[in-house]
């Protein structure tokens, strides 16, 4: 019975196409892996043995070094703190303003849910661009607030629209139904029907939403100028590139003087002191946990891809 | 199609009205009027590409100049040079990180062994979710000519080091291939979700006919992509001069510009930088009407020659 079921390669070419085919995954697997375990490695080797390039893929000589020099170095911690309340919170406003915008729009009987939806659309196409942007914010006051990097990006329309395809084909109209009959109203339908019944897609949006507030730099480099409120990203970039400025500054052809080179050296190799260590603190979070809700996106991307 | 026609009726016997649904209205308030503020607002300051903005006289008392702005970046050094290289690194973005995800999910879907499937995928997601700060301090890092680990593999077959980048020709190779290691498990998420909705008994019918792997996959799988592929490929084609300053902004350093420079980091920097709004403004609305047309154009076609389209 069973050896009726499973199906040989019997044919050379489909062996051979079976031994191609692992060696090409395989290979990508390494390719993949590689850079992050060199990383993580090189975090905890000697920084002087990295950047000698004495360390292919375990760690040399050990150390603990760059995490120790971490922790005093309180500018990250400060931008860690940032981007774990921006994160948050910012994606707790996300949700709190799109599930339920989506549930609405998911509604059959929501006069004008036609035109809501072009308005939305719109916006997936066309935008003023990054200087019409930036004059809008500043005309409103915001510029270095932490309510621009919180409001600024409040609503995606792609997301929504993904979450109102969920509500149409994944919330049964005649539980809904009975609720109104029950004598619930709208938001009671939402808050204790529909939202309880929508785990998956909520995962799905927090997911996306937190992650790109996690890994987001560029609104922040624009809209903020105090360095109390910068995020982790924004420090984490000037560490990255100070390590290789003297590198960078003198393939450029610029000049300095002795007291200025010193300082410039002096910054690199803090900053080299640092760097592994930091890339493996930011990314940890995320790569420690998108394992766990694989399932969820996976799920997400197929209901983004049913036409809406 | 009746029977949907009849659900949507029973789904619906409630009249639509305004009144009695206003708590909908209240749920959908904060999105109306994030967009309003922060995405229709923005669109309306577009007119200062037509005109000589100053911060003093605003957005309506600054006076009218035409298309002066526009005038003023076609005929400029750097237009023909950042146009060349956002078409350079996006048409190479599309011929190499567009069909790599298909043919990865058209080999992971051979893949008898449960296990070695879900880890490969597992960690070919590891990628997308690093920060491009962090990618770019990678590559800048992997690359660099003196300590980076790529010039020690380069060392070891004899070569000489390359300075990826420093040396304007490397760097849009820098830029696609790394944006392919990011994004190429994660985009294949797609595919292979679609490949589940294969009909079996075809696959079966093809064995028994002594069909050979790769025929079962050109002529049963493939075929089931098709349709997503096209969407995919049109949306695509939407941005072929949208590629983003995030990204090329942090490889970029003044060794590689000539190379690395494209639309979106020069309106940063004339609009932004240098402060000239109605200039910058103008270079953006120029890419994204461009955008937009090619958007328009990639769908037509698509709809005349397979039917498939996006609107």
């Amino acid at each position: 019975m069973k050896s009726q079921k499973v199906r040989r390669d019997t044919g050379t070419g489909d062996r051979i196409f079976v031994i191609v085919m692992y060696i090409i995954l395989i290979l990508l697997l390494i390719l993949m892996l590689y850079p992050l375990i060199f990383v993580v490695s090189a975090s905890f080797s000697n920084p002087k043995a990295v950047a000698g390039g004495d360390m292919i893929l375990w760690p040399v000589q050990p150390s603990l070094d760059g995490y120790r020099y971490l922790m005093q170095y309180t500018e990250i911690w400060t931008g860690y703190v940032n981007t774990v309340f921006y994160t948050f919170l910012g994606t707790v406003l996300n949700l709190a303003a799109t599930l339920p915008c989506a549930y609405a729009m998911s509604r059959r009987d929501l006069k004008g849910r036609g035109l809501l939806m072009v308005f939305f659309m719109v916006t997936m196409y066309f935008s003023g661009g990054l200087i019409p942007g930036y004059l809008n914010v500043k005309q409103l006051g915001l510029l270095d607030t932490r309510t621009v990097i919180l409001i600024g990006g409040l609503v995606s329309a792609y997301n929504l629209i993904v979450c109102r395809t969920y509500f149409m084909t994944a919330i049964p109209m005649e539980i809904q139904e009975a609720a109104i009959i029950d004598g619930c109203d709208d938001f009671q339908i939402f808050n204790r029907i529909v939202f309880p019944l929508s785990k998956a897609i909520t995962v799905v949006m927090a997911l996306y939403y937190g992650v790109g507030r996690w890994n987001s730099y560029f609104t922040e480099m624009i809209y903020l100028k105090d360095r109390g409120k910068y995020p982790l990203q924004l420090f984490l970039r000037e560490i990255l590139t100070r390590s290789t400025f003297a590198q960078t500054a003198m393939a450029e052809g610029k000049s300095f003087s002795v007291e200025e080179m010193m300082v410039l050296i002096k910054q690199a190799d803090t900053a080299n002191m640092l760097k592994y260590g930091v890339i493996v603190l930011s990314t940890a979070p995320m790569l420690l946990i998108y394992p766990f809700l694989q399932k969820y996106f996976e799920k997400g991307v197929m209901i983004g891809s049913v036409k809406g | 199609m009746a029977q949907t026609k009849r659900r949507e009726r029973e789904a619906a016997p409630r009249k639509k009205s305004v009144l009695r649904n206003w708590r909908l209205y209240v749920m959908c308030a904060p999105a109306v009027i994030f967009f309003t503020l922060f995405a229709y607002k923005p669109m309306y300051g577009i007119l200062i590409a037509f005109k000589n903005f100053s911060m003093r006289k605003g957005i309506l008392g600054s006076p009218w100049v035409g298309f002066q702005n526009f005038a003023r970046l076609f005929t400029s050094y750097w237009f023909p040079v950042i146009l060349k290289n956002t078409l350079t690194l996006s048409l190479l973005t599309l011929v190499l990180g567009f069909p790599i995800p298909i043919v990865l999910a058209l080999l992971l879907n051979e893949v008898k062994s449960n296990r070695f499937r879900k880890t490969f995928q597992t960690i070919s997601y590891a990628p997308h979710f690093i920060s491009v700060v962090v990618l770019c301090g990678m590559v800048t890092l992997f690359v660099s000519p003196t300590s980076g680990i790529i010039n020690k593999f380069i060392a070891m077959t004899g070569a000489e080091p390359v300075a990826f980048l420093q040396e304007p020709a490397m760097f849009k190779w820098v830029y696609v291939l790394s944006g392919v290691w990011q994004e190429m498990g994660w985009g294949s998420i797609i595919y292979f979700a679609t490949l589940s909705g294969v009909d079996k008994s075809l696959i079966e019918a093809a064995e028994m006919d002594g069909a050979s792997r790769l025929q079962k996959i050109w002529y049963i799988n493939l075929p089931v992509l098709v349709p997503t592929i096209i969407v995919l490929l049109i949306l695509n084609c939407g941005s072929l001069l949208g590629v983003g300053y995030e990204k090329v902004y942090l490889l970029q350093n003044a060794t590689n510009v000539s190379a690395s420079e494209v639309i979106s980091t020069y309106v940063y920097k004339v609009g932004l930088e240098q402060s000239d709004f109605s200039f910058g403004t103008a270079a953006g609305l120029f890419n994204s009407v461009v955008n937009s047309a090619i958007l328009i154009v990639a769908n037509a076609i698509s709809r005349r020659a397979t039917r498939t389209s996006l609107f």
